[in-house]
């Protein structure tokens, strides 16, 4: 499944970056590497984007972006 | 490498949020110079300081994860590093976060740079429970590492010594990161291919070229193609490369690589970090689950908005009554070192100047608004709430092609009601999304700023009287709605091919402002403001007064002027009569020097608030000529202790009084006829024909026009048309403008003010629209789409309207409804491309 089908509370692990490209690059250079656990904060008031937590910092996403992250939960 | 005394360039490099600018405000104190790097729009800080005989120059990079060729500030950061060669680089590594911070030291290492590893925020990183062993980072990287606290100014000196010993050794660092064996073997032979290029090898690290293109790095291909003769073989030999390593590895370089310095990262970091207790950001969390919170967090945004609307805005307003006597009082100085004016005609360089410095100060005069916000926006952006704000509202404002980060720019603008456009555009200078930064700058004009609200009370006075808080509250909100339409549209058309970041945003912990870096931020940003604009503002204000003065009125009607002005004066002199003791005080031409001490003292009669102020003003021009002042009396005054009644004196009075009125009457005709028959008179009847489909005859044409300058001025050049006495009350004009204007009906007025709501920024935004973007052309573009924008909706308004038959009201409702249905319709239209 990939990383924005979690919901808030739940913890994955990183299975692959899928996203190519800027985004895939982006995602590769803040962290998103396979093995990383990935704890979902929460999401923001209307939902889009979400709040992780990783490697002991906190980073957002949209949706849209968080496609990009295969992962399986915890 | 040579020793030597002389400069030595320094570059401090880092991720964004490891305390970077801190640390390069604490090593270079205030000698700091700010500008932006060439051909783009990214700050370029640069300082300098002294130890030891050495004199190092230190520059500021931009602040970045990677160093990839993605983004403007990697592509920045990574060319510095390649073409200027520093003799150090200080890479500031946030030592709470010490993992990610080093998949960026890893490939500064990478570039063959003499590296010194700066280990900031150690207190946080204690308060995590992290026990960094800086001595045993050092080893691995074979690089010194100093631990410093930056916002306490802790680790200074050992930083600059640390500089200064590795800046002596000229040793590049020698850690060397292993890919592993599947890509070793493959770097191994497009470095041997790459060292046979003399050029090549000659000006960049071969290993980072070499890991470059197996990367698929677009730029560091373009500098093979650029550098080398045999360039498209060295790329088809990558190519091969790659090419070999997907077959059999089953996928690409770029993603091993990237694995692989995560995976060294944290080799490094478990060996020489010891943990006390689990990773916990205890209080920021505490914090977040209120300020991100489903029902308090909207809740706190707006507050917060509204807090610095309030305290900006209008508390910052509310502050430049104090400090416009200083303004005023420089106008003056000008004023009294010019030559002096004339009973009709002034002087070209009286008049001129005067309003070049007039132009100025009305921009000057928003300086108190300027410190406040940025100094806000310093601590909105150190606290960490910024990226709370754009996590909150991103979802909104994505759907018309903006970002959560959009909100900030378009509530200095003037979101609501009053604003600035000029530090709005300004405040855009933090969003990495350059599509969605972009639009934000082309629609931060289009709010209503503090300079459109006198325009909007006057029209509304005219013809909405009755329904005062609707009014306002339509030309309010139909902005923010154009605004955002208009945003869409360009983010669909011309913005299509613009860099649009992924929105991968950093949550950083709070923390706590210091007093110093905020009050340097804002100094900062207000001296670069003022220093950009001024000198622009007044090579345009020359060209506005050029264009709204010239060529001036014919020589007969000079010739008639000064017939009218010397009947004015001969009945003056009959009227005081040839017997009157004070007749040779007005005898040939000093009847000028009363006229300048009559409008002296008027003035200052005026700015005296009570009794003893007043008193105060009569002691001094009691003093400075006291035959005029028994005049300026009515020649009622004190004398010995006597009351003293002079009726010569009262007698002079009155008939100045009459002779003045005479004289401005003349001097605002003049005027008039001046401002009509002017190149911006003529354009204004030239256009006539066409706006009149908006509703604008010529006299609202040439008002429009000559406020583009400052939009301040919109409201006194209608004043100058309509003939309204100056200090008369906005009311006065309302009346005149009904008197002239019989055949207007409320949805003139409507038009007008659609018309002003859009009209194009005024020029100091204009210049920082060019500033921020770069680009002339962008410039040009936000002059004019503006006034097309406008045109098309004032006659929407206005022609519609009429055919239609529709009121004042009517055609607001509808038209506001129209637009709303719009902009929902915008809303849904395809929002951004799924994954690439």
């Amino acid at each position: 499944m990939t990383l924005d089908e979690m919901k808030p509370g739940q913890v994955c692990e990183i299975v692959d970056v899928i996203a190519v490209g800027i985004l895939g690059q982006r995602l590769m250079d803040m962290g998103f590497i396979p093995g990383t656990r990935i704890s979902i904060i929460r999401n923001a008031p209307l939902i889009d984007p979400i709040e992780l937590e990783m490697k002991g910092y906190n980073v957002s996403l949209r949706h849209s972006e968080a496609k990009g992250v295969e992962v399986t939960p915890l | 490498m040579k020793k030597e005394s002389s400069k030595k360039l320094v570059a401090v490099a880092g991720q964004p949020n490891s305390g970077k600018s801190t640390i390069f405000n604490i090593l270079t104190g205030a000698r700091q110079h700010v500008a932006n790097y060439p051909g783009v729009t990214v700050e370029k800080k640069t300082g300098s300081y002294h130890l030891k005989g050495d004199s190092i120059e230190l520059v500021d990079l931009p602040g970045t994860y990677s160093l990839t060729s993605y983004t403007q500030e990697e592509r920045i950061a990574r060319d510095f590093l390649l073409n200027e060669k520093p003799a150090v680089v200080v890479d500031v590594v946030d030592a709470s976060n010490l993992e990610r911070n080093l998949y960026l030291t890893f490939q500064l290492a990478e570039m063959d740079i003499p590296l010194v590893i700066n280990l900031n925020m150690m207190d946080v990183a204690e308060k995590r429970g992290m026990n960094i062993d800086a001595e045993k980072l050092g080893q691995q990287l074979g690089a010194s590492v100093v631990p410093t606290v930056g916002n306490r100014g802790k680790g200074k000196n050992e930083l600059k010594e640390a500089v200064r010993a590795t800046s002596k050794e000229g040793q590049s660092n020698q850690f060397r990161l292993d890919y592993g064996e599947a890509l070793e073997t493959h770097l191994m032979s497009l470095e041997e291919i790459l060292s046979d290029d003399k050029t090549l090898s000659g000006r960049y690290p071969l290993r980072w070229l070499a890991v470059k293109l197996m990367e698929n790095d677009t730029e560091a291909q373009r500098l093979v193609k650029e550098n080398s003769s045999d360039g498209n073989k060295i790329l088809n030999f990558a190519e091969e490369k790659r090419k070999s390593y997907i077959s059999t590895q089953k996928k690409p370089p770029e993603k091993a690589i990237a694995q692989l310095r995560y995976q060294a990262a944290q080799n490094i970091a478990e060996a020489s970090v010891t943990r006390k207790k689990e990773i916990k950001r205890s209080l920021t969390d505490r914090f977040d689950q209120i300020v991100c919170n489903r029902f308090l967090g909207p809740i706190i945004l707006v507050a917060t908005i509204y807090l610095i609307y309030e305290l900006a805005i209008v508390q910052g307003y509310n502050i430049t009554p104090y400090t416009w006597p200083f303004l005023a009082g420089f106008r003056d100085f000008i004023a009294s070192i010019l030559p002096s004016e004339g009973f009709i005609f002034d002087p070209f360089f009286r008049s001129m100047p005067l309003w070049v410095v007039n132009g100025t100060i009305a921009v000057l005069n928003y300086i108190p608004i300027f410190l406040i916000l940025f100094a806000l926006i310093a601590i909105l952006e150190d606290t960490g709430y910024m990226a709370r704000m754009a996590f909150i509202l991103d979802r909104v404002f994505r759907y018309f092609g903006l970002h959560g980060q959009s909100v900030l720019p378009m509530v200095i603008g003037g979101l609501y009601v009053g604003g600035c456009a000029i530090p709005g555009v300004l405040a855009t200078r933090g969003m990495k999304d350059e599509k969605a930064r972009m639009a934000t700058i082309m629609i931060v004009p289009l709010m209503n700023c503090l300079a459109k609200i006198p325009f909007y009370v006057l029209m509304i006075g005219l013809f909405f009287a009755a329904y005062k808080g609707i009014a306002m509250f339509f030309i309010a909100t139909i902005t923010v709605i154009i605004a955002l339409a208009i945003a869409k549209i360009l983010s669909l058309t011309i913005l299509r091919r613009k860099e649009s970041a992924p929105f991968v945003l950093e949550m950083p912990p709070y923390h706590l402002p210091t007093v110093q870096g905020v009050l340097r931020r804002c100094l900062e940003r207000t001296w670069l403001f003022v220093k950009k604009i001024i000198t622009i503002v007044i090579v345009v204000a020359i060209i506005i007064y050029v264009l709204i003065y010239f060529p001036g009125i014919s020589k007969e009607r000079k010739a008639y002027y000064i017939s009218q002005a010397d009947q004015a004066q001969q009945t003056f002199l009959k009227r005081i009569g040839k017997d009157n003791p004070y007749a040779p005080l007005f005898a040939s031409d000093k009847l000028m020097e009363f006229a300048q001490y009559w409008g002296d003292y008027k003035k200052a009669k005026m700015g005296a608030k009570g009794k003893e102020a007043k008193e105060v003003v009569d002691q001094g021009f009691r003093k400075k000529n006291f035959e005029f002042f028994k005049i300026v009396k009515k020649g009622k005054y004190k004398s010995e202790g006597k009351v003293i009644k002079d009726k010569y004196a009262k007698k002079v009075y009155t008939a100045y009084k009459k002779l003045d009125k005479k004289r401005n009457k003349l001097r605002r005709e003049d005027r008039e006829e001046t401002i009509v028959g002017s190149y911006m008179g003529r354009a204004g009847r030239f256009i006539e024909p066409f706006t009149r489909w908006a509703g604008f005859n010529w006299r609202v044409n040439i008002a429009l026009m000559s406020s583009f300058a400052a939009k301040e001025s919109s409201v006194a050049t209608l004043g100058g048309i309509y003939q309204s006495p100056p200090g008369e009350k906005e009311g006065a004009l309302e009346e005149r403008m009904r008197e002239k204007e019989v055949g207007w009906t409320a949805l003139h007025v409507l038009a007008i003010m659609l018309f002003m709501a859009m009209y194009p920024p005024c020029i100091p935004t204009l210049l920082m629209v060019r500033l921020e973007t770069g680009s002339t052309k962008w410039m040009l573009f936000a002059t004019f789409y503006p006034i097309v924008l406008g045109l098309i909706i004032s006659i929407l308004v206005f022609t519609g309207g009429s055919l239609l038959g529709l009121s004042g009201m009517q055609a607001m409702i509808t038209f506001y409804v129209l637009a709303l249905i719009f902009l929902v319709l915008m809303g849904f239209i395809k929002r951004e491309p799924e994954l690439t």
